[in-house]
């Protein structure tokens, strides 16, 4: 096989794999988010620390978000809407995915782009509609990829993606969500 | 009490192909059974089910098919009476009605008790069945009482379900949609819902597909070259049934006759049944399979004609929740696997999933061997057809273990 290199360390990830086969305790991760209302519908979400691996863990930098919303909402429009995130958690992953999927297949990628859409009916969130649903109807990804690959084998890159993806299986799948008040 | 060199558990196709080498070994033995010989498929098929495998396929040790229909599929009755031919040709020593309570280590080996009485032994041939228990989920704890559940083990026909209501099963395996289809064909209407699914055609180029798994070789890949041996023996059955008109029945046969898909079964929430929003991707993980499954056949068999077959069709809208509380159905039935039962197994080999541990039969505990599991030694391991060679290495590690010499008639097929 000629060497490929999608920048991605798939041998650092199979290794993982193996390990915490046997060490359940060590692959529960928590992920942690910290936010705060500025103005309005306007907030600022950061995130910095998580936990894995049986200890605190950090990341290099602090990643700052402003959620607000469009000027058609009567918002400020000084960050995206807290839906649309959902659409960079989904594009990120499966992107990751088709990324890792093609290194460990051998596969080289010149470029991946895709483009997510959400449906949205927003009489939900209105109460406009109580048939209504406050969330996406439904999402629709399209994947442009370009690779040393058949047709074939690019379709199935993506379907593993999605068959691996944390965002796909969590906007697929039902959660149990708590919100509570401190 | 009473002792052998050898304790067989069950008397189905493995037990008694371990009981013929053991035979040929003159390895004293005896074959413990709970009912009679191939009980589960006396009791624990439904009417209609026949082998996914074609006649020809249906070979035990020294035994083959010699009907007239060598292309058709057994009954389960067929099976049974074909596996008892087995046993009376092969002169068995089946002792039936004694089921197995308790196997534990002794001093020298095993103590086995069974209905029939304690029996102490030095070696255990485990071949007690892969599909003891239908397994249930346990999110069936949520579904409101009026809803009936049945396991394909409760399911013998369209007449077991009650009323005219849909019926929502659960599992897009060889029993999920088959019992999916035989419901639709009865009158009632059915939601299938759909996870990871293994989609075959019936016939490719004229022949079983199964032929070309046969004579291709993917069979008779070993345990040890299988790339994932843990998601290859939890591999469920692919979309297949066994009809004399050797029809196709994946989810587009369904969908023609009416059954409704919608995704995995992913939670029951407030007596809602929620179904995942993934389904378009396992149907095409399913197609993707297959398709490569098949080009890998063509490749082999320097086929050059291209086989069309058309891709899953997915519903637009599958719908994901269900009220189960409405009174919308009435029955759901659980299509979502079956598991062995080692309950009465004292010796600590079962994992924390109750899967057995053993190298290519060998258990982990000295003298303690396993049969008729899937994927035991090799993917033919999973099929009738595969008995003969894992009974008889697995027999002849048995023999080496006891410092039993093979005896010449046995040593030329070894």
């Amino acid at each position: 096989m000629t060497t490929i290199d999608n920048g991605v360390n798939v041998k650092a990830l199979l290794d993982a794999r193996e390990v915490l086969k046997g060490a359940p305790e060590a692959a529960q991760f928590t992920w942690r988010a910290s936010s705060k209302w500025e103005k309005g519908v306007r907030s600022t979400t950061t995130i910095e620390k998580f936990f894995g691996l049986g200890q605190e863990q950090t990341h290099k930098n602090e990643t700052t978000f402003s959620s607000d919303h469009p000027e058609v909402f009567a918002a400020e429009d000084q960050g995206i809407t807290p839906i649309e995130y959902l659409l960079v958690g989904l594009a990120g992953c499966l992107t990751a995915g088709v990324a890792s999927v093609a290194q460990n297949r051998g596969i080289q990628l010149r470029s991946v782009e895709s483009t997510v859409e959400g449906n949205h009916d927003i009489r939900g969130i209105l109460g406009a509609d109580s048939d209504v649903r406050n969330g996406y109807n439904d999402i629709k990804v399209t994947f442009n990829i370009d690779a040393d690959a058949s047709k074939e084998e690019i379709e199935a890159l993506v379907a593993q993606s999605q068959k691996r993806s944390a965002v796909y299986d969590a906007l697929t799948n039902p959660t149990s969500v708590t919100v509570e008040v401190a | 009490m009473e002792r052998f060199t050898t304790v067989v558990v069950g008397a189905g196709h493995a037990g008694l192909a371990a009981s013929h080498f053991l035979t040929a070994r003159s390895i004293d033995h005896v074959v413990l059974e709970r009912g009679e010989v191939a009980n589960s498929w006396r009791r624990e098929r439904w009417d209609s089910l026949r082998l996914l495998t074609p006649n020809w396929l249906s070979r035990l040790p020294g035994f083959a098919y010699a009907g007239p229909d060598p292309d058709g599929y057994m009954t389960s009755g067929e099976v049974a009476g074909f596996i008892a031919d087995f046993a009376a040709v092969s002169g068995a020593p089946v002792r039936g009605h004694s089921a197995v309570t308790s196997v534990r280590r002794s001093d020298d080996g095993y103590l086995v008790s069974a209905g029939g009485g304690d029996v102490s032994c030095r070696s255990v041939v485990l071949a007690s069945g892969a599909c003891n228990v239908p397994v249930v989920p346990a999110l069936s704890g949520f579904i409101p009482p009026e809803v009936r559940q049945l396991t394909p083990f409760d399911y013998r026909g369209p007449a077991s379900v009650e009323g005219d209501k849909r019926v929502l099963v659960v599992g897009a395996s060889a029993t999920g949609v088959q019992i999916a289809a035989e419901l639709q064909r009865s009158g009632r209407q059915v939601t299938l819902a759909v996870g990871e699914h293994v989609r075959m055609p019936r016939l490719h180029h004229g022949k079983d597909v199964l032929w070309w798994m046969d004579a291709s070789g993917v069979w008779d890949q070993s345990y040890q070259e299988v790339d994932d041996l843990d998601r290859a023996r939890r591999l469920p059955s692919p979309q297949l049934v066994g009809t004399p008109s050797r029809d196709t029945l994946d989810l587009n046969t369904l969908t023609g006759l009416g059954v409704e898909l919608v995704g995995r079964l992913a939670t029951v929430r407030d007596g809602i049944a929620l179904f995942s929003g993934g389904l378009r991707n396992v149907c095409s993980l399913a197609d993707l399979k297959m398709k490569r499954l098949l080009a890998g056949f063509d490749q082999w068999g320097g086929v050059a004609e291209k086989t069309d077959i058309e891709p899953t069709r997915v519903p637009a809208n599958a719908r994901w929740k269900l009220d189960l509380g409405s009174g919308e159905i009435s029955t759901i039935i659980w299509a979502t696997g079956f598991r062995p039962d080692y309950s009465w197994l004292d010796v600590p080999v079962v994992d924390e999933k109750g899967r057995l541990r053993h190298e290519g039969g060998v258990v982990d505990s000295p003298g303690l061997y396993a049969l008729g599991l899937p994927v035991l030694r090799r993917r033919r391991s999973t099929f009738i057809s595969g008995i003969e060679d894992d009974a008889r290495a697995v027999v002849g590690h048995l023999a080496a273990e006891l410092g039993v010499d093979a005896p010449a008639a046995a040593s030329q097929t070894g």
